[in-house]
């Protein structure tokens, strides 16, 4: 067993080969422009930030044929789940009779920079909500109606909905105050080493981003386009899905969606990427 | 699967005899019949077998497809329109499930 | 018309001299059985010709879940000459057929697109039927990566 984990760790490290600049180079680089508006994939950085001299959006690791599916909203497949979460949007649900609509009216006006900012510090919780979590609130306390589980349909409906509304403007997360320790937590989790491959987030798409993977080209990890549609995934799934991925793929026991680490990872990613644009729901590999 | 939803993208207008761009989109698993579950076991074959586009009754464009079609089929083809009419869609679902939706367009 | 040589011709005309060189023989391709059956069963024994069709496909898919493909044929696509029928094989796949597009006049022009699920490296193949019975095909090969990484 602890031979095999050696020679796994072999191929997983030895497998990153230099690439790096032919992914991205400046000048073959097509905008990310949907409906004829461009977005933010690239955002330069000061030295002392981790992915200096630039943070890049995932979209720019992707091949061209991955890329056309995220240009156009009727051939991105996140779109099946929008027009679920738009229909939810307005389904009344619970012992209330309330929808989502009822107290929040027209989600393109009240959703508006919501996914920008996840995720968000809540005071009577003591501790930062993700989209999920505020979502699961109103259901449960407003609509006295079933949370929804992180992964379901109707919940990855409603995330690419609501996060839709807030597409093309930065990811501005709040770093100051409460916010402030569990960006730091989310920090030092990025770059602990867990599993059987001994491996932290940050040997990857910290130190080894642009370079190939075996066959895979590593981004940088930003999360701006969560929920996304994966190819490998043949459909919708969440941030936390993708961090739970990750942890299986270096053999250590994820945390659990909604877990406070995971969280406290979205509130880091988020600060990290901030300024690129949000692309939810984007197209990934 | 009897939740499938399409969506189509037809023009609202065209000129008459122009030749159209048409794309459609379903929600559809497409399980493939070669995947195995957790405990080994089969995954039956689940997938939508047929899609066909017709124009005031005429069929434009249809195809067979096979579980080699990825998940949420997706359809970009051509069409020329001579009238004003009704485009129909169809998806034929293994299960027996048909799903229809319909676009019109206007030739001026 | 001029005559035109183009990158693919000129490749095309040196791997099959390439292999006529090693082997003594016309290049064929290689098909399985299977294959073979399916695409005589589509043509009635006839044999395809080259030409008229193109296949618009990734060199390298980056994920073989969903890989796009295009069909174009040359045709007026009136009432008396169109394509009817096209076939489409995935040689490597486990069950290499992936889908038929019916045509018809109404098409006005005998294109379409889709995507498809390759299990690797492997030819795609088009064949398409004209109205007249004659048949004509194109020929891909898709390289499909398998991912080190990507939970």
């Amino acid at each position: 067993m602890k031979k095999w984990t050696y020679a796994a760790a072999a191929i997983a490290i030895g497998g990153v080969v230099a690439a790096g600049a032919a992914a991205v180079s400046a000048e073959d680089k097509p905008m990310l422009t949907i409906d004829g508006e461009t977005f933010t994939t690239h955002v330069k950085v000061p030295d002392d930030h981790p992915l200096a001299p630039e943070v890049i959006s995932g979209w720019e690791y992707r091949t061209r044929e991955t890329q056309a599916l995220e240009l156009d909203d009727f051939q991105n497949p996140a779109f099946l789940a929008v027009e679920q979460g738009e229909e939810l949007w307005s389904a009344v649900d619970g012992s209330e009779g309330k929808s989502c609509e009822s107290c929040h009216g027209d989600a393109a006006e009240s959703m508006k920079g919501v996914r920008a900012n996840m995720p968000r510090w809540n005071e009577a919780a003591n501790k930062p909500w993700t989209l999920e979590e505020h979502i699961n609130s109103c259901r449960k306390d407003r609509m006295g109606a079933e949370p929804w589980k992180w992964e379901s349909s109707e919940m990855l409906g409603m995330t690419a909905y609501v996060g839709l509304q807030s597409r093309g403007m930065p990811m501005t997360v709040q770093t100051d105050g409460p916010m402030a320790s569990w960006i730091e937590k989310g920090k030092e989790l990025y770059y602990t080493r867990v599993g059987q491959l001994d491996m932290a987030c940050a040997n990857c798409h910290v130190d080894n981003y642009g370079k190939y993977i075996r066959a895979d080209l590593l981004s940088q990890g930003n999360i701006n386009g969560f929920p996304t549609y994966r190819l490998k995934w043949q459909g919708v799934g969440s941030l936390h899905r993708r961090f739970k991925g990750c942890m299986d793929q270096v053999r250590a026991k994820p945390y659990k969606r909604g877990s406070d680490e995971f969280v406290a990872l979205e509130a880091y990613l988020a600060s990290r990427g901030a300024g690129l644009s949000v692309e939810t729901p984007a197209v990934r590999n | 699967m009897a939740s499938a939803k399409p969506r189509v993208k037809v023009p609202k207008s065209a000129a008459a005899g122009e030749v159209i761009t048409i794309k459609t989109l379903i929600s559809h698993k497409m399980e493939s019949g070669q995947r195995k579950d957790k405990d080994g076991n089969v995954i039956p074959r689940s997938i939508i077998n047929k899609f066909t586009c017709e124009f005031n009754g005429q069929p434009v464009f249809t195809c067979d497809l096979e579980p080699a079609i990825s998940a949420n089929p997706f359809f970009e083809f051509s069409a020329k329109v001579t009238e004003s009419g009704t485009f129909k869609f169809t998806w034929n679902d293994d299960d027996g499930s048909v799903y229809e939706t319909s676009a019109d367009i206007k030739v001026e | 018309m001029t005559a035109t040589v183009t990158r693919r011709s000129v490749l095309t005309l040196g791997a099959a001299a390439f292999v006529t060189g090693i082997v003594g023989l016309p290049a064929r391709p290689a098909w399985s059985a299977e294959i073979a059956d399916t695409i005589k069963e589509f043509t009635g024994g006839a044999e395809p010709q080259t030409g008229r069709v193109s296949i618009d496909a990734p060199e390298i898919a980056e994920n073989g879940n969903t890989v796009p493909i295009g069909i174009s044929i040359e045709s007026p696509m009136t009432s008396d000459d169109y394509v009817a029928d096209v076939i489409i094989l995935a040689a490597g796949n486990p069950n290499p057929g992936v889908a038929t597009f019916h045509f018809s006049p109404m098409s006005g022009e005998a294109t379409a697109q889709t995507r498809m699920r390759l299990a690797k490296t492997q030819d795609i193949v088009a064949i398409a039927k004209m109205s007249d019975g004659s048949f004509y095909m194109d020929k891909r090969t898709v390289k499909v990566t398998i991912g080190g990484c990507g939970g």
